[in-house]
């Protein structure tokens, strides 16, 4: 398991309002340990994911949670503790293994009025189900042109953990995302957390909430703005974690932290790296990604999950698109490696982007570095 | 020659484990997988209440309350199973349905509907049956085979037509299709073109019922479910999933099952282990009932029980509808490999003539009106072709309408702005 990084210094930016702010303020690297800061809590993105579930819960009664271990076992990574007790076994269901039965009832409940939480406990099971989250929930709005709504959220931890294997590690932002009907989310910080799972039990549409495993340890620091229960972010924008002028570096999930490290690294060699937490895969910000790599005439994307046909293809192709003339050098992709993930602890770790990778591909878009030849 | 067939079904049949079975009549048509004999057809197809009950089975403890119902009507054997009322109301929504279906055929080879169109004709006792026992906010799930569901629900004639012909006037704009009736307003919640996904999809809908009672406490919310499938869904994983969840949870859900012996080309007997699908009911803790799905009447007493028992939050129950399509699975399957003479045994018990047969012998109702009924039901259908030949096809722009509830999904354009906020963006000229 990698180690909880707590996160003492935090360089970077945070949204002033709630909503439609596209302008971002950068803070100068606060302390914010936790001895000294008052204003400044931190919050593990667990217990954002348990606030948020349950201040929506309370919120709204059609709001309701269901699942395999979630009620009795307190969810099978802690996310929905204290659920059961305090809403009781009609609104936090344990449900049987049967993920498509129970998916299917899900979206049953969604087109007839409720607005259920599905909670898979990795997103490898959704696959047993992906029949009802594409065909019966993206695309009943359009089928019924407009009369039945969906307004459900699958959620659950997404990609590599550690030392899971192959059948457990795989990440599905790429196979979601390439659905119309479907909104994607993928949070990395607690405040994201919060934020974009309010949205996402809000949101009248099916949405598809990709958390990771290995983040629900981490804390961050939340504002008194986030802990607020009215806080929402919207989905479609993304955060601009740390602006800088000489590349423009995407990442979703686990990568953003990655990224950010990476970041203070290439610092210290005089690259100033922009950070971009896409928080939306579904619909990708494209305006804000093709933005900063105008300002910035590189790009390098980092995602977790395997390269062909994946999220950074897709940035890839939209800066093309939109900015070609801006671009001083090729794109750079950093995903996991092309192959089904490894057990052993070393392989695992060469499957998976490293924050040297992402140094190393900034600097060859820097022409810093010989070009090598693209490691697996 | 015909009458071959008949006097088979007497032999007990080396698979039949039922105990009593020398005392009783052998009763279920699924009697396993005799290689000449494709169907057994049942002994009778007179209108007899007690016919019903003798396909289900003592195996399953529960269809006792079945058999005390057998009982009373035995002893009152002179009380009509219908009103004159009801009998015609149940007449003519049987009759548009075949005539619907009839007319989709037609305008099919005319080039006027497209895609894949699958026909309910033969099958009108099923959907008549039970869904006119419905209210306005019951939910009834259903298949591609789902024309026919529709209108008896109660969408109008027209705008199921015009759905067919990808009119914008149809009930789902002309954006969903044969295979994906919608309604909200009739609480039709699909149309679905994978088999089994439907099932789980009614679950949920039965779910909320329960949900709104429990959790919401909305005290009188009583509505039932029906999720409609055919006999190869039985077969799938999704069916057993959610007949499990549903006892379990007692949900106010009825699965109808309209076995017709056929998926597209593949014969129930050949694909199911055991093809006697009412018993798997009891298997998860519902009851198990097999029913003549020819019989409309039949088909109706069952219903009343299983949705009375679904309404009074006693769980759910299986129901197996024996019955038959008369035209291929779709207007694209040449149906070869259904044998002639189980098509014409199964076409002279057709639905529509036995009810009116049964009315006209009991006095509930004369020819003349039985024909003003046809002529009303003719009108009625040719309207809905007329409607939907001169309805708009959908313009351009809709292209991209209701793919969200909340079009803000669609993201941010290369303005800043969210693209739905660009009033170009729903005509077609926007950048996908």
């Amino acid at each position: 398991m990698l180690s909880i990084v707590r996160r003492k210094v935090f360089d970077g930016s945070f949204t002033a309002a709630a909503l439609g702010q596209s302008l971002q303020r950068i803070r100068p690297a606060i302390a914010a340990a936790r001895s000294y800061s008052s204003a400044i809590k931190e919050m593990t993105v667990r217990d954002a994911l348990n606030s948020a579930l349950d201040e929506e819960m309370s919120a709204d009664p059609k709001v309701f949670l269901m699942g395999e271990e979630v009620g009795e076992y307190q969810g099978a990574y802690k996310i929905s503790k204290g659920l059961l007790e305090k809403y009781g076994p009609e609104r936090v269901l344990d449900t049987p293994i049967t993920e498509a039965g129970f998916t299917g009832i899900g979206v049953g409940a969604a087109y007839y009025g409720l607005r259920p939480v599905v909670e898979f406990m990795t997103f490898n099971f959704s696959m047993q189900a992906i029949d009802h989250i594409i065909n019966s929930a993206a695309k009943s709005n359009y089928m019924s042109a407009g009369q039945i709504s969906v307004p459900i959220v699958f959620r659950g931890p997404n990609g590599a953990a550690a030392g899971v294997g192959a059948q457990h590690s795989h990440c599905y932002a790429a196979w979601y995302a390439a659905c119309p009907g479907l909104k994607v989310l993928a949070p990395y910080s607690s405040e994201d957390a919060r934020g974009l799972l309010k949205a996402a039990i809000r949101d009248p549409d099916p949405v598809v909430f990709l958390e990771n495993e290995l983040l629900y340890g981490e804390s961050f620091p939340v504002s008194a703005e986030v802990l607020d229960s009215s806080f929402c972010l919207p989905i479609g924008k993304a955060k601009i974690e740390k602006e800088g002028k000489d590349v423009t570096i995407t990442a979703f999930s686990k990568m953003v932290g990655l990224a950010l490290k990476a970041a203070e690294i290439l610092a210290k060699e005089g690259i100033s790296a922009e950070i971009i937490n896409l928080r939306s895969i579904r619909p990708l910000d494209r305006a804000t990604i093709n933005a900063s790599v105008r300002k910035t005439n590189r790009l390098v994307t980092v995602e977790e999950g395997f390269p062909q046909h994946g999220v950074g293809a897709e940035i890839c192709t939209s800066v093309i698109e939109e900015s070609f003339g801006y671009l001083d050098s090729p794109v750079e992709r950093i995903a996991g490696a092309d192959v089904p993930m490894p057990y052993a602890a070393n392989l695992e770790r060469s499957a998976v982007p490293q924050i040297e990778d992402i140094v190393r591909a900034a600097k060859r878009a820097c022409y810093r570095a010989v070009p090598m030849a693209a490691t697996a | 020659m015909a009458t071959a067939f008949w006097s088979v079904n007497v032999i007990q049949h080396p698979r039949c484990e039922r105990p009593s079975i020398a005392s009783r009549k052998p009763s279920s048509a699924f009697l396993g997988s005799t290689l000449k004999l494709r169907f057994n057809p049942p002994s009778r197809s007179n209108f007899g209440f007690s016919e019903t009950l003798r396909k289900s089975s003592p195996i399953s403890a529960i269809s006792d309350v079945f058999e005390e119902k057998k009982q009373k009507s035995a002893s009152s054997s002179s009380s009509l199973l219908i009103t004159k009322e009801e009998g015609l109301e149940v007449y003519e929504d049987m009759v548009l349905g075949r005539c619907f279906e009839d007319m989709c055929a037609q305008m099919y080879y005319r080039g006027k509907m497209f895609g894949f169109v699958h026909l309910y004709n033969g099958q009108e006792a099923v959907s008549t049956g039970f869904i006119k026992l419905l209210k306005k906010e019951d939910c009834v799930v259903s298949t591609y085979r789902d024309h026919v569901h529709a209108l008896s629900k109660g969408v109008p004639a027209r705008e199921v037509m015009s759905e067919l012909f990808g009119k914008t006037t149809g009930c789902c704009r002309g954006q969903g299709g044969s295979m994906h009736m919608f309604s909200k307003e009739h609480n039709v919640l699909g149309g679905f073109a994978f088999i089994g996904e439907g099932i789980p999809v009614a679950t949920g809908a039965a779910f909320t019922s329960k949900y709104r009672k429990e959790a919401l406490n909305e005290a009188d919310c009583d509505h039932v479910t029906l999720a409609f499938f055919g006999d190869g869904t039985c077969n799938n994983g999704q069916f057993y999933e959610c007949l499990n969840m549903a006892a379990l949870w007692k949900l106010p859900i009825v699965f109808v099952v309209e076995n017709n012996l056929w998926a597209i080309g593949m014969s129930h007997l050949r694909s199911t282990s055991d093809p006697e699908i009412w018993k798997k009911g009891p298997a998860f803790g519902m009851p198990g009932v097999h029913v003549d799905g020819m019989d409309v009447l039949k088909v109706r007493e069952v219903a009343k029980e299983a949705i009375g028992r679904a309404r009074r939050g006693e769980g759910p129950t299986l129901v197996e509808c024996e019955t038959y399509r008369f035209r291929g699975h779709s207007l694209a399957d040449p149906d070869e490999l259904r044998d002639p003479t189980e098509k014409a045994h199964y076409a002279a018990r057709d639905p529509i003539t036995a009810l009116k047969k049964y009315m006209i012998e009991n006095n509930l109702a004369k020819e003349g009106e039985f024909k003003a009924i046809d002529k009303k039901i003719d009108e009625i259908v040719e309207d809905s072709v007329e409607f939907a030949d001169e309805s708009p096809q959908p313009s351009r722009s809709q292209l991209l309408e209701n793919v969200f509830a909340d079009p803000k999904g669609f993201g941010i354009g290369p303005d800043g702005r969210y693209r739905c906020e660009d009033p170009k963006f729903t005509e077609g000229t926007a950048h996908v």
